[in-house]
C-alpha cells in the first residue's frame, strides 16, 4: 500500500512588497495510516506554515509554493477550489492551538459540527444533528444534547478543545493535522486531551501530525519525531531513537536545555544566539551560526539529510 | 539621591524579606440592578506566606487559580481587600511603615509579554534610564548605570542601547525588562511567567541569567509559572495553588518528592513524561478547574478530587503541617471526619 501522505522537496516563501521570507527550504517526509509524526520546532522553524500548506491554508496571491505534496495519490499543489473544498475537512482535517477563535462565535457548537457533515457527506438536518452527538459523545463531552446547543464562549478551553477534536473527526478524514492543541490549555487538562488524541488515532487508524514546540508533549505521542530548524527537518526519527541518542547539534543542544526532573542545580546547556533571518536563504548550515562543532565545511554548502541507519536521517556534516 | 542607591539590609538574615498575612482579592463581574445579585471571582483568598531573603519561592497552579493576582498583590498594583503585608520589618501603607512607592522601588516585576512590557516609543536607553532619573539620578549617571544594566543580562550596550523594542527578539526583549527591574537595585523581583513566552533555547539562556544575577546582587525571587519544571528547577520553596487558595507549601524537594495534597499529586503527574517507554496511561484526574466565581463550598479541590467526602463539601480545610509542608486537606488533618484522616 502506498503512503497516506508524502511530501517531497517543499519549498513555501511568503512574498510582499518589502520582504521574502523563506519559510520552508526543502521539506521531505512520508506519513502512512495509523502512524503520528511529531514535528518540534521553535517559533520560526517552518513547523506551522509545513503543516497549513497540506491544507493549502496560505494566502494563494502572496505564497510561493514549490515541491509535491501527495495526499492519497493526489497533488495537493495542483488542486483546483472544488478538490480544495472537498479535501480541507473532508479527508484532511485539522485542529487548532485556540480552539476560541477556531470556531465561530455566533453558531452553537452543534450548528457548526453539523452544518460541516452536510457538506461534506450530504447527510440530512436530521442525521447530521444525531451524528453530531455521537461525535461529542465520541470525544467524551459530558451531557451531549445540551452542549451541542452551546455557543462556543460558554465552554470551558478543554471543553472546546474536545469539541474541535469532535468538528475534525466528523467526515472520517484518513489525516488529522494538529497544530499546538494542546499549547493553552492547563497541565491536567493537556494530558486528558492527549490522550484522547492518541486513542482516536488508534480508532480509526487515523495519520496524525502533531505540530509542538514541547518536547515532552511530542514525545507523548509521537512515534516519530521530525526536528525542524530555519525551514528545514534537521534531524527525522523513531521517538526512541531521538530522545536517547540525538544526532544532530541542533537536536542536542534542544533536548540539553529543556528543563525537566533532576536538572536543579545544574547549569542548562542552552544554545547560544538565536534563530536565523529567514529573509535571506544562507549558503551553508542554517545552524552552523550557533553549533559548537562547526567546521570550515558547514559554511560552504548547505548539508543533506542523510540516512545514518534504516530509520533516522540527519542533515550534518559530521552524522555518519 | 538616597533613593537611588540600593537599600540595606535592616533586620538580618533571619527576618522575612516579604511577609504577607491574610490577603485577599475578589472582583466584582457582571451584577444585577444596584448591584444585587452580583457575582464575585475569588481571586485569591486567605493567603498567608512569608519570602526569605535571598530564596526563590515558586508559585505554581493552573489558570484562574489566583498566581497572577498574587503577583499584582505584592507589589500592589492591586489593592487587597483584606490583609496587611510587612517588607524586611516595615508595615506596608500603614502609619509608621513604608509607603507603597517605596515598596515598588525594593520589590519589581517582570511580566510575560515582553513586547506590551515595553513602551514602543522608547529606545532601550530611555526605558532602563527612566525610573533611576524619576528618582533623581543625575543624566550621566543614569547613562553609566544603563550601560551596567545592558552588559548585566548579556546585551553589548554599544549594540542595544539605541535600538527600539521591535528591533529585537523575544528572548532579548525579555533580557531588557529584567534589566529595568533590576534598575532601581531592588531586593525582591517578582517574575510573572517571566519565561514561559520564550522559545526552549532561549529560555535555557534566560534562566542561566537568572541563576546568576541573584548570585551577583544578592536578590531574592517570586517566581510564578505555570510550568512545573522550570518552577522546580529555580525554586527553593514552592507554593502549589488551586482557585485562589493555597492547597500546599513546603520545600522544593518535599513538594516534588513527597507531594500530599491530590492536586499537587494530579498536577505532577499530569506531566508528559520524557520517556516514550513510559507513557502516561491515564490522565490523573478528569475535567476542568472550575471557574473561580462560586467555587465548590468546602474545598475548592472536591468537584475533581477522587478522594472527597462529605466532610469535604461542609468544612474547609486549614493549611495543617505535616512533615517538611504545610497541606490544606482533610486527609491530613487528625479528627476532621474524613475516613482517611491520619
Amino acid at each position: 500500500m502506498s503512503n497516506l501522505l508524502q511530501v517531497r522537496d517543499l519549498h513555501v516563501t511568503f512574498v510582499t512588497p518589502d520582504r521574502t521570507v523563506h519559510a520552508v527550504n526543502g521539506v521531505s517526509f512520508d506519513l502512512e495510516r495509523g502512524e503520528t509524526l511529531g514535528i518540534l520546532g521553535e517559533s520560526g522553524s517552518g513547523k506551522s506554515v509545513t503543516l497549513r500548506s497540506i491544507l493549502r491554508l496560505h494566502p494563494e496571491h502572496r505564497t510561493r509554493w514549490s515541491g509535491s505534496i501527495r495526499m492519497e495519490g493526489d497533488e495537493v499543489l495542483e488542486m483546483g477550489p472544488r478538490a480544495l473544498g472537498d479535501l480541507r475537512g473532508g479527508r484532511v482535517a485539522m485542529i487548532f492551538q485556540e480552539p476560541a477563535t477556531a470556531f465561530d462565535p455566533v453558531f452553537t457548537v452543534g450548528h457548526q459540527i453539523a452544518e460541516t457533515i452536510r457538506r461534506h457527506t450530504g447527510k440530512s438536518e436530521t442525521d447530521a444533528w444525531k451524528r453530531a452527538r455521537e461525535l461529542l459523545e465520541l470525544v467524551r463531552i459530558p451531557s451531549p444534547v445540551q452542549r451541542l446547543k452551546a455557543y462556543p464562549h460558554e465552554m470551558s478551553g478543554g471543553m472546546r478543545q474536545r469539541a474541535m477534536i469532535a468538528l475534525a473527526l466528523s467526515c472520517n478524514p484518513s489525516l488529522l493535522l494538529a497544530d499546538e492543541p494542546t499549547t493553552a490549555l492547563d497541565a491536567t487538562v493537556q494530558i486528558q486531551v492527549l490522550l484522547l488524541i492518541r486513542e482516536l488515532q488508534r480508532e480509526f487508524d487515523l495519520g496524525v501530525i502533531f505540530v509542538t514546540h514541547d518536547i515532552g508533549v511530542a514525545v507523548e505521542v509521537s512515534d516519530r519525531i521530525g526536528v525542524m530548524y530555519a525551514g528545514k527537518i534537521v534531524e527525522l526519527a523513531p521517538v526512541e531513537q531521538m530522545v536517547d541518542a540525538p544526532q544532530h547539534p541542533y537536536s542536542q543542544g534542544l533536548l540539553a536545555s529543556t528543563v525537566h526532573d533532576g536538572m536543579r542545580g545544574r547549569r542548562l546547556e542552552a544554545i547560544p544566539g538565536a534563530p536565523p533571518d529567514l529573509g535571506e536563504m544562507p549558503t551553508g548550515c542554517s545552524f552552523a551560526p550557533r553549533c559548537r562543532f562547526v567546521r570550515p565545511d558547514c559554511v560552504a554548502q548547505p548539508p543533506d539529510l542523510k540516512p545514518t541507519s534504516d530509520s533516522h536521517l540527519v542533515r550534518c556534516v559530521l552524522a555518519a | 539621591m538616597d533613593s537611588v542607591i540600593a537599600v540595606a539590609d535592616r533586620g538580618g538574615p533571619v527576618q522575612p524579606l516579604l511577609l504577607a498575612r491574610g490577603l485577599r482579592k475578589h472582583f466584582p463581574v457582571g451584577g444585577g440592578l444596584l448591584g444585587r445579585g452580583r457575582k464575585v471571582v475569588r481571586a485569591v483568598d486567605d493567603l498567608t506566606l512569608s519570602v526569605a531573603k535571598g530564596e526563590t519561592l515558586g508559585v505554581v497552579g493552573e489558570s484562574g487559580c489566583g498566581k497572577s493576582t498574587v503577583a499584582r498583590l505584592l507589589i500592589r498594583l492591586l489593592r487587597p481587600d483584606s490583609g496587611t503585608m510587612v517588607l524586611d520589618g516595615d508595615p506596608v501603607d500603614e502609619p509608621h511603615g513604608i509607603t507603597i512607592n517605596e515598596l515598588r522601588r525594593q520589590v519589581q516585576m517582570v511580566f510575560q509579554d515582553s513586547y506590551a512590557s515595553l513602551n514602543p516609543r522608547l529606545t532601550i536607553a530611555e526605558t532602563l534610564a527612566f525610573a533611576p532619573k524619576a528618582h533623581g539620578l543625575p543624566a550621566a549617571e543614569a547613562r553609566a548605570r544603563v550601560r551596567d544594566l545592558l552588559a548585566k543580562v548579556g546585551l553589548d550596550p554599544d549594540n542595544y542601547a539605541d535600538r527600539y523594542p521591535h528591533e529585537l527578539s523575544g528572548g532579548q526583549r525579555q533580557r531588557v525588562n529584567i534589566a529595568r527591574a533590576l534598575a532601581l537595585r531592588p531586593r525582591l523581583v517578582i517574575l510573572d511567567e517571566a519565561v514561559s513566552a520564550l522559545d526552549k533555547s532561549v529560555e535555557a539562556q534566560v534562566l542561566n541569567m537568572l541563576v546568576d544575577l541573584k548570585a551577583e546582587l544578592g536578590l531574592t525571587y517570586v517566581f510564578i509559572s505555570h510550568d512545573l519544571n522550570v518552577v522546580q528547577y529555580l525554586s527553593d520553596r514552592v507554593l502549589v495553588m488551586y482557585l485562589g487558595k493555597v492547597v500546599e507549601l513546603g520545600p522544593v524537594e518535599a513538594i516534588y518528592g513527597d507531594p500530599q495534597h491530590p492536586y499537587t499529586r494530579a498536577l505532577l503527574s499530569a506531566r508528559p513524561s520524557m520517556d516514550p517507554r513510559r507513557r502516561t496511561h491515564e490522565a490523573p484526574i478528569q475535567g476542568d478547574p472550575p471557574n473561580p466565581i462560586d467555587p465548590p463550598s468546602g474545598c475548592r479541590f472536591r468537584t475533581r478530587c477522587p478522594f472527597a467526602e462529605e466532610v469535604c463539601a461542609r468544612v474547609e480545610p486549614p493549611l495543617t503541617e505535616t512533615g517538611r509542608q504545610e497541606v490544606a486537606c482533610h486527609m491530613r488533618v487528625a479528627g476532621s471526619g474524613h475516613s482517611k484522616a491520619v
